[in-house]
């Protein structure tokens, strides 16, 4: 079970903030839960300059998740 | 040293606490931004952070601005949500031994803050709200710090 958090235009895509995933025991089976449910989210998710975060913390290609993880997807960051 | 806040603030009471009992500090510098408003438009911009996760960016640059300029004491209050025109936005507080180190980590601290800190802007438009990204301006502010 993974809870993900969606930033920025990445929730106006979507339609939601926050739900959870399951069974996610990595990014990348998560990622595809996530194209089963929209894929059109999931193209935006693979676009440039997206990041994810796994329990606040950026990461980089792929990575196991622990259940119950918070997995945030952040669009490019605007500066405040 | 990083607090996001979702109501308005008072700069100069943060201002006043900050500077108070500083014996062998002698320079505070002080930065201030204030939401740009349009004419007619009730809100000037909408900032979203992601709780946790931006105060950890931003306090890591803070360490580095303090390792960088010889900080005693950073201070930085930062709004989020919808924001009125004319609301403080951002206010930097930098401490160091003398003027030039503290002026300069406020300006550096801003100028990462404007570029790279993790919000994420909508502004009003003409076709309704839309996402910013940070402007070439920003993006070249930043690389003076190279």
């Amino acid at each position: 079970m993974a809870r993900v958090l969606l930033f920025g235009r990445l929730r106006d895509i979507a339609g939601w903030r926050e739900r959870v995933f399951e069974p996610a025991d990595r990014l990348s089976t998560l990622k595809a839960l996530i194209r089963q449910d929209d894929a059109g989210l999931a193209d935006a998710l693979d676009g440039p300059g997206v990041q994810a975060a796994i329990d606040k913390a950026l990461t980089r290609g792929d990575a196991a998740l622990r259940p119950g993880a918070e997995v945030a997807f952040l669009p490019a960051m605007s500066g405040g | 040293m990083i607090t996001l806040v979702t109501e308005t603030f008072d700069p100069g009471a943060t201002l006043n606490a900050f500077s108070a009992g500083r014996l062998v500090t002698g320079a505070v510098a002080s930065f201030l931004g204030i939401a740009r408003g349009k004419a007619g438009a009730p809100v000037a911009l909408e900032l979203e952070a992601y709780p946790g996760f931006t105060e950890s960016q931003i306090a890591g640059i803070i360490e580095t601005a303090i390792d960088r300029f010889g900080l005693q004491d950073v201070k930085v209050i930062h709004r989020v949500g919808p924001i009125p025109p004319g609301d403080p936005i951002v206010l930097v507080l930098t401490a160091a031994p003398h003027r030039r180190e503290a002026l300069e980590a406020c300006d550096f601290l801003m100028d990462y803050l404007k570029s790279r800190a993790p919000f994420w802007k909508k502004e009003p438009g003409p076709e309704g709200p839309r996402w910013i990204e940070p402007t070439q301006r920003d993006l070249s502010d930043i690389e003076r710090w190279a």
